[in-house]
């Protein structure tokens, strides 16, 4: 197998992920798209550590999927209080942080 | 003299530590505080008396001695000691001041007998003296001057004694603080003279800076400045033109504190700066030049201005400022003139505060009505005030042999003297100084019989007019006394002039353009026709009880010849717009200028506030932007520059 | 040695926290709601004791070396940045330490009753006066530059508190926050200089655990354009804070808003650090570039001279007008510095210490005025003829007022006339005119003390102010001391004069023209 195809499909998930979180509203779906860069990122990290033969890039894998994990618990936790006190997930509901 | 000269310092210390207890003692000296005050300028007066017999008995040369008490001040190759210097000139000040002083605080205890502030009073008077004599024994310039603004503050302080409680309080108090500012005008060229002094001389006590060799080093144009530098702090404690407005208004201080320090001593400052400058002005022939006619010119003035006031303190003033003028007007004559001013000054002092101190007991006996259209027929109820004054009054016109005539007969004739390469300088000076005299005449009689003489009296309601008590007209006594006999004493002989000469130098004879018996002839009758035309108007017709609207003259002369109204439109108006500009200037310039900084800064807030919309796509998107530009350049750079 | 002033700026600190604790007393004590009356005694008694040390300092002091730096310490601070703890003290820091030190218990003692009975402000108000004396011994105790800059800066934060705290006008917080933002931008450009001073002077071989030490930092050559940049950084903070026309206008507002006893440490002291960063700063580190902009900085310090009567005169505020008068003051005092002539320069070091003197005199009198009215007004035209109503009120702000305008005989006068005639044969270019220029200063300081005299004193007495009380025990113990003093340094300038003419001499001797021809040809390409 070339690495470049790993390589090219990473990225595309990557870009999938990033445009799912700058153009859709629910903060489900942004969500979805935030796991989807992180699992782009992990792939590319398993890639190049096959490639190098070195186990650093799987470890730091590992350390993505524990982060995501602890990421989802807390960020849906957010989501779920604002959705009980605005009625909806929109992120463009919530600007509080306007200057 | 060096057995008695650990005195001098006590001449100054007594009165002043006569003030200190008065002024912080309170109300507890208010019982004995005036005869405090008396005892300290008395105490003053009997070492000036021992410290004169001394010099009396003094060999001339050695007659001058400084007298070094502490290092004062010592910076930067500025060494000035707080000294003292006794020589003829000063100590015949000290007698002046001490003894007329003296008079003059006897007088007032009883002048001011009924005033709650009588011990205040005396504290400002002994003040006075203390700063008076500090002024004439100060051995330096720079001590002087403290002399010269301590009198100016009890001036101030005794011209506003009345500023609170009485309805004309608001005046005395502008009338005090215009003395003091006016006086801080002139103080401007001593400041600066001091200043020219130090850099052209490198110190400030009169026996380096008025010693030969010094004054050879400074150029005339130096010496020119410095000449005129002091002949304005003169002319503003002298209320010589063009600073004389202040003088009439301190007519709001009682009346003894006019006599004490607007006519006999405080006023004559000026000319004593004067003499003691004199080889420095003698550098400067130009100097010298402005200081006889600044003389000239005020004699004039004060004359005019004279003959038409109503008021007797003010018409009083207006002939001191004229008298003054002469004195002036000698200073700048070099040798030949000082002695004359000096002698002139101390005779002016004696009948001159005799004249205002039986004005005062003319006000005393008159319910302080001073208008003297409401005076008049006074000789059969104030004898004693009437022969006093009658003795001054033959004193300043100059009759011999009263004591005038013996100082400003001097003064006249050494007017008269040709001045080489300018011989229209004696005959302008001198034909002014005779002039002087004749309306000084005029005004002086016209003072005289409108006050005690007229056909009938023009008082107010019910008025008993009576002489007051002796202490008031004891002293009055010893001034008429003064006034007539001075003259001859210290005349005859040329003694004052020789006892002046270690100090002013000695003036080589100079035959004036005229004969000396022409001029003394010709002075006297202008004088007496003067004298028989103020009598005939003034004592043998009868006196308006308002005043008549007058020509043109009288009207500009009563309003002392528009010099307030010139000050407010050349001075006052145009300084009062530059504040008032500078003021709005500040807020709306300055202030504002600054105040547009944090604006500047806020309005870049504003725009850059705008980016935190507070919406989380829009930071992500940004961070996407970034990275992406990040990763361009990037790849630009390494990119490309890897590829080379 | 002992490290006296080490105790002098520790023993206020001390003094500070001991009062900020006596809180603590109170709670175990009594009732939360009755204050124990603490910390007003409590402070005084520092302050007092701190008077002791500094008599203490002027024995340890050798006037014969009065322009060495003495008395002081020095310590590694912050090594890995060169910052030591470097202090000491020449004749003239000694006496701007002595003014700081002697105005506390005054200015405590002045402002007894100010601050009501609330124990816990009365609490910060004095902790806040103690924290700024020790800030203010220090700053005029530094000998290093990054130590300077920290104080210089750290003095703005109880200053701040101070006058947005404690003062009596509706607009005290702008006030603060406007004196804050001028001292800061000030502070700010010094910063920058300071950071060039420290790379140059390392580049210049000076050992970079000592990096910041001015004695180090005064003996290397900058070069023209640097120097001259970092003197530009350098004054305008001191100019800032001096105030000098036209960075000015924050000085009006905060004494017209703050209480009287803080404008004196302000105005009195604190201020000082402006004409002393100045003298001792800009002078030694930057003696060329001093010289280079001297005929300037004439020309403005007699604006101010000028500028500051004159705006005096306009004043309806009593406390705004003593403040404008502090301009007219620190006119004279720059004029001094930098007409570069020893007289001049002891002229304006004494004039320092009197200026302290004088004004803190008046804004303290005025404060007892204004504290008598029944609606505590600061406006002139809100009082009358008060002399017949408070005699000794009226004598002592009269004598405050003469010493403000330099009345001879009074210590105020020996300075201004050392500097008038000193500065008269300066050697920058324009001197004696710009000396003579600033002579009318004079009679536009009678003016505006004697307008207000006549104004406040004169005349009948105003509606409901007739049975106006005059001035009690304390008060008078407030002004006897700042009288006694102008009376006897005018008298006997000598006893100050020791301390500040070896160290004018040699500031001068540092901005003497090394190479006459040079420094005359480059006078004359700059006009």
């Amino acid at each position: 197998m070339d690495i470049t195809n790993y390589v090219v499909l990473a990225a595309v998930l990557f870009a999938i992920g990033a445009t799912t979180v700058l153009l859709r509203r629910n903060a489900i779906v942004v969500f979805m798209g935030v796991e989807l860069m992180l699992n782009a990122t992990n792939l590319a990290f398993v890639t190049f550590a096959r490639m190098h033969g070195d186990l650093t890039g799987q470890v730091l894998a590992f350390f993505v999927m524990v982060v995501a994990a602890a990421e989802v618990v807390v960020g849906l936790a957010i989501i779920v209080t604002i959705f009980r006190t605005r009625r909806s997930a929109s992120v463009d509901d919530v600007n509080l942080l306007r200057g | 003299m060096n057995d008695v000269i650990g005195l001098a310092p006590w001449l100054i210390g007594i009165p002043l530590i006569g003030a200190a207890i008065l002024l912080l003692g309170g109300k507890a000296t208010d019982r004995w505080g005036h005869w405090l005050g008396v005892a300290a300028s008395a105490a003053s007066g009997v070492i000036g008396f021992i410290l004169m017999f001394r010099m009396i008995g003094t060999p001339a040369e050695e007659r001058s001695v400084d007298h070094h008490l502490w290092t004062w001040l010592s910076a930067g190759g500025l060494d000035v000691d707080l000294g003292l210097r006794l020589d003829p000139l000063s100590l015949v000040f000290v007698m002046l001041v001490t003894f007329v002083g003296t008079l003059i605080h006897v007088y007032s205890v009883a002048y001011m007998d009924h005033d709650p502030h009588r011990r205040r009073f005396f504290a400002y008077l002994n003040l006075f003296v203390a700063a008076m004599l500090t002024l004439v024994l100060a051995d330096s310039y720079l001590l002087l001057f403290v002399g010269w603004e301590g009198v100016g503050l009890a001036s101030y302080l005794l011209i506003g004694f009345w500023d609170t409680g009485r309805p004309s309080a608001r005046e005395n108090a502008v009338a005090a603080k215009k003395a003091f500012v006016m006086n801080r005008i002139g103080d401007m060229g001593l400041i600066a003279a001091m200043a020219l002094l130090f850099a052209g001389t490198g110190a400030l006590d009169f026996a380096t800076t008025l010693s030969d060799d010094t004054l050879g080093s400074l150029s005339e144009g130096t010496a020119t400045a410095i000449g005129l530098c002091l002949l304005l702090a003169a002319c503003g404690k002298s209320a010589q033109f063009p600073l004389q407005a202040w003088l009439g208004d301190a007519m709001a201080g009682p009346t003894p504190v006019s006599a004490l320090i607007h006519a006999a001593t405080m006023v004559t400052a000026g000319v004593y700066l004067m003499v003691r400058s004199g080889p420095i002005l003698e550098a400067a022939p130009t100097a010298q030049l402005v200081v006889v006619i600044v003389g000239a010119v005020t004699l004039l003035f004060g004359a005019v201005v004279g003959t038409a006031k109503d008021d007797i303190k003010k018409a009083l003033a207006a002939s001191t400022m004229s008298q003054i003028g002469y004195m002036m007007l000698a200073a700048g004559l070099g040798p030949a003139g000082y002695a004359f001013a000096i002698f002139h000054l101390l005779t002016h002092g004696f009948f001159k505060a005799g004249l205002f101190l039986g004005a005062g007991s003319v006000m005393h006996a008159m319910g302080d009505q001073t208008d003297m259209r409401r005076f008049g027929g006074l000789s059969r109820f104030l004898p004693i005030t009437w022969i006093t004054m009658g003795l001054g009054w033959l004193a300043i016109l100059g009759i011999p042999p009263f004591s005038g005539f013996w100082s400003k007969d001097g003064i006249i004739e050494a007017a008269f003297i040709p001045v080489e390469g300018q011989p229209w300088r004696a005959w302008v000076f001198g034909t002014v100084a005779v002039l002087g005299a004749g309306i000084t005449a005029f005004y002086m009689t016209r003072l005289f019989f409108m006050t005690f003489g007229g056909r009938r009296p023009r008082w107010t309601e019910n008025q008993h007019p009576h002489e007051g008590s002796p202490l008031m007209w004891w002293p009055l006594v010893f001034l008429g006394v003064g006034s007539a006999a001075l003259g001859l004493v210290l005349g005859v002989g040329g003694t004052f002039v020789t006892w002046l000469e270690p100090v002013v130098g000695h003036a080589e004879h100079h035959e004036p353009v005229l004969p000396v018996p022409v001029i003394i002839t010709s002075t006297l009758v202008v004088v007496v026709l003067g004298a028989l035309l103020a009598f005939r108007m003034y004592a043998m017709s009868l006196v308006p009880e308002e005043a008549p609207r007058g020509s043109f003259l009288t009207r500009a002369a009563r309003r002392d010849l528009y010099q307030d109204a010139a000050n407010e439109t050349l001075v006052l108006k145009p300084a009062h717009g530059v504040a008032r500009l500078l003021q709005v200037g500040d807020r709306d310039v300055v202030d504002r200028g600054w105040s547009l900084l944090p604006q500047v800064l806020s309005w870049f807030g504003a725009v850059f506030r705008k980016a935190q919309s507070g919406y989380v796509r829009s930071y992500a998107a940004g961070m996407a932007g970034g990275v992406l530009v990040i990763a361009v350049v990037a790849w630009l750079v390494v990119g490309l520059g890897g590829a080379q | 040695m002992f490290p006296w002033l080490t105790v002098l700026i520790a023993w206020p600190l001390v003094g500070a926290a001991v009062v900020g604790l006596s809180a603590l007393v109170r709670s175990r004590t009594g009732p939360a709601s009755a204050g124990t009356g603490l910390a007003r005694p409590l402070a005084l008694l520092f302050s007092l004791v701190e008077v002791a040390l500094l008599v203490g300092a002027f024995v340890a002091f050798d006037t014969g070396a009065a322009a060495e730096h003495q008395l002081g310490a020095v310590h590694p601070w912050i090594p890995q940045i060169g910052a030591s703890y470097a202090v000491g003290v020449d004749g003239v820091g000694l006496l701007l330490v002595a003014l700081s030190v002697l105005l506390v218990p005054l200015v405590l003692l002045a402002a007894w009753k100010e601050q009501g009975r609330d124990e816990v402000r009365l609490r910060k108000f004095v902790g806040l006066v103690l924290l700024l004396q020790a800030f203010m011994v220090a700053v005029f105790a530094a000998r290093d530059v990054f130590l300077f800059y920290v104080l210089f800066e750290a003095m703005l934060i109880p200053a701040y508190f101070l006058i947005g705290g404690f003062g009596q006008g509706a607009g005290r917080r702008k006030a603060a926050v406007k004196f804050l933002m001028f001292s800061l931008g000030g502070g700010l450009i010094m910063l920058a200089a300071v950071i060039a001073l420290y790379f140059l002077g390392i580049g210049a071989g000076i050992d970079p655990s000592r990096a910041f030490l001015v004695d180090e930092l005064a003996a290397i050559d900058l070069g023209t354009t640097a120097e001259r940049l970092m003197f530009v950084g350098f004054f305008i903070a001191f100019a800032i804070k001096a105030p000098m026309v036209p960075v000015h206008s924050w000085l009006p507002d905060v004494a017209g808003n703050a209480t009287p006893g803080t404008s004196t440490l302000l105005i009195c002291v604190l201020d000082k650090v402006g004409t002393f960063g100045m003298l001792t700063l800009c002078l030694p580190l930057f003696p060329e570039a001093s010289r280079w902009a001297a005929p300037l900085v004439i020309v403005l310090a007699v604006i101010s001279v000028l500028y500051g009567a004159i705006m005096a005169i306009m004043q309806t505020d009593l406390l705004r007008l003593v403040g404008w008068t502090s301009v007219s003051h620190f006119g004279f005092i720059i004029l001094g510095i930098f007409t570069f002539t020893p007289l001049g320069t002891a002229g304006s070091s004494f004039m320092m210490l009197n200026h302290g003197l004088a004004t803190g005199a008046l804004f303290l009198v005025a404060g007892f005025l204004i504290s008598r009215h029944p609606e505590k007004s600061q406006k002139i035209s809100d009082y009358s003829g008060l002399r017949s109503v408070t005699p000794v009120l009226a004598g002592t702000f009269l004598v405050a007022g003469l010493a403000t305008l330099s009345l001879p005989g009074l210590a105020t006068f020996v300075s201004e006339i050392m500097v008038l005639i000193g500065a008269f044969g300066g050697s920058p270019a324009g001197s004696a005119g710009w000396a003579i220029a600033a002579i009318p200063g004079v009679v536009l300081a009678a003016i505006y003390v004697l307008l207000t005299y006549q104004k406040i004193f004169t005349g009948a007495p105003a509606a409901g102010l007739e049975g106006l009380p005059d001035l009690h025990v304390r008060e008078r113990v407030v002004a006897a001391p700042l009288v006694a003093g102008l009376l006897v340094l005018g008298l006997v300038p000598g006893l100050a004069l020791t301390y500040v003419n070896a160290p004018a001499e040699q500031s001068v001797a540092l901005t003497t023209v090394d190479e006459p021809a040079d420094a005359a040809t480059e006078m004359g390409s700059d006009k």
